[in-house]
């Protein structure tokens, strides 16, 4: 066996890899060739080394918690709804008796919410621009688009087609807001991209549209037929008003 | 509402692959040495694993799960060159270099020290592909070399010498940082 030779097959050795014939010949060449011993004893002083060491990572609760939230869920959130949902039922002012029951504890739950949601929604429209992240299925036809979304989410998110209104239908995506996969339609106007984001909710009134704005981008929330819509972009807040009048008026039509 | 087998498949897989979560993810921050990269990558990992689950046929999780995290990483990679122009890492440099003349310089009697954890980590994210890769997947990740061969698409005999290599390199990069903190 030639020095190179043992160099490789040394390690093999220290990781138990080779057959009895194999590590037979290595030990010999070893044996025989202090150069090689002595690499394979530093080798060996590393590894040692490096398994005191602990070198691995723990993945972050909230991975663990998206990848889980991706899941299909045994449970749908309407018919038994978690303490979060219930605090979003509070947030869209649908249970005024209970928001004063629970007094101001319950005011100050809402507005954290109400932030964190939308500061949700504004770093996932962030993260969106990012090349290759915009879109997961590419389509200007929404029967593309809406039949992708079936079997991702609970509910599909309504795709329509704006084009003939000034907006561009481009592509669908999966997003996850508040720990839940829920789908982004996406369209653009000129080079401005407006993401659609649509999860359900169990509050089926309608709420009128109010304009946010968070880090630069204006973000139009609504819902109605128990959806929640945040429609979020750079556009000007009277283009983005404008967006959400014709997705409304062609939900009706 | 989801379907019930679709119930089934997701409890099937969630106790077939969540408990390597931490494996993954910990190859991702030694491939893409950025924390919320490795997130994005382990999560659209899973939603692929999870997407391809019924073809799946053994016969271990972890280099499966391995596997897809490479093609997602990749293409990570290529969206990084679009955006930086290059990638910072040469493989093809590395590749060129001879094995042992890392090793020449070193005394055969140098014991390393030990080192903090964070030390160890800088060292191994400045080793080169496909050598980190496969450094990683043998001393961290624990896989035999068959399980590496399985998750890299490459030859048992091809693992062996890029682990030689890594190991090489690695510790001439070790000694070289000793010797510049002495």
């Amino acid at each position: 066996m030639t020095c190179d030779e043992a160099r490789i097959l040394l390690h093999a050795l220290l990781d138990n890899e080779l057959d009895a014939g194999h590590a037979r010949e290595v030990e010999a060449h070893i044996a025989s060739c202090p150069a090689c011993a002595a690499e394979l004893s530093a080798q060996r002083d590393m590894q040692r080394v490096l398994a005191d060491a602990d070198l691995r990572y723990t993945a972050p609760a909230s991975l663990r918690a998206r990848i889980e939230a991706s899941l299909p869920q045994p449970q749908p959130q309407r018919q038994q709804p978690s303490r979060r949902s219930v605090l979003r039922g509070f947030a869209m002012g649908s249970a005024v008796s209970a928001l004063a029951a629970s007094g101001v504890v319950a005011l100050v739950l809402r507005q954290d919410d109400q932030q964190r949601i939308l500061s949700e929604v504004v770093s996932a429209h962030l993260r969106s621009l990012q090349a290759g992240h915009l879109i997961d299925v590419v389509s200007t036809d929404q029967h593309t688009v809406k039949p992708w979304f079936n079997g991702k989410l609970d509910v599909a998110p309504p795709v329509i087609d704006l084009t003939a209104q000034g907006f561009t239908l481009v592509g669908g995506r999966l997003d996850y807001i508040d720990a839940r996969a829920i789908g982004a339609v996406v369209y653009k106007r000129r080079q401005h991209v407006v993401n659609l984001f649509v999860s359900q909710t169990s509050n089926a009134e309608y709420r009128a549209p109010k304009t946010e704005t968070m880090q630069g981008f204006n973000c139009r929330r609504w819902g109605n037929r128990g959806l929640n819509f945040w429609a979020v972009s750079d556009l000007a807040p009277d283009e983005l008003a404008e967006f959400v009048d014709k997705f409304e008026a062609a939900m009706k039509g | 509402m989801p379907a019930n087998d679709d119930l089934q498949k997701a409890q099937r897989f969630r106790e077939a692959a969540l408990p390597y979560l931490d494996d993954v993810y910990t190859l991702a921050r030694y491939l893409l040495r950025d924390a919320s990269d490795a997130e994005d990558a382990v999560q659209e990992c899973y939603l692929r694993a999870l997407k391809h689950f019924d073809s799946y046929r053994g016969p271990a999780m972890k280099p499966w799960l391995f596997a897809i995290l490479r093609n997602v990483c990749n293409a990570e990679y290529a969206r990084r060159a679009h955006r930086h122009s290059a990638i910072d890492d040469t493989p093809g440099a590395a590749e060129q270099t001879p094995i042992w003349q890392e090793t020449e310089a070193s005394p055969e009697t140098e014991v390393l020290r030990s080192r903090d954890a964070g030390a160890i980590r800088k060292l191994i994210d400045a080793l080169a592909e496909p050598f980190k890769e496969t450094f990683v997947l043998r001393e961290i990740n624990n896989l035999s070399y068959r399980e590496i061969a399985e998750a890299v698409g490459a030859p048992v005999g091809t693992v062996m010498s890029r682990l030689a290599r890594a190991r090489a390199m690695l510790r001439a990069a070790w000694t070289a940082d000793e010797e510049q903190a002495r």
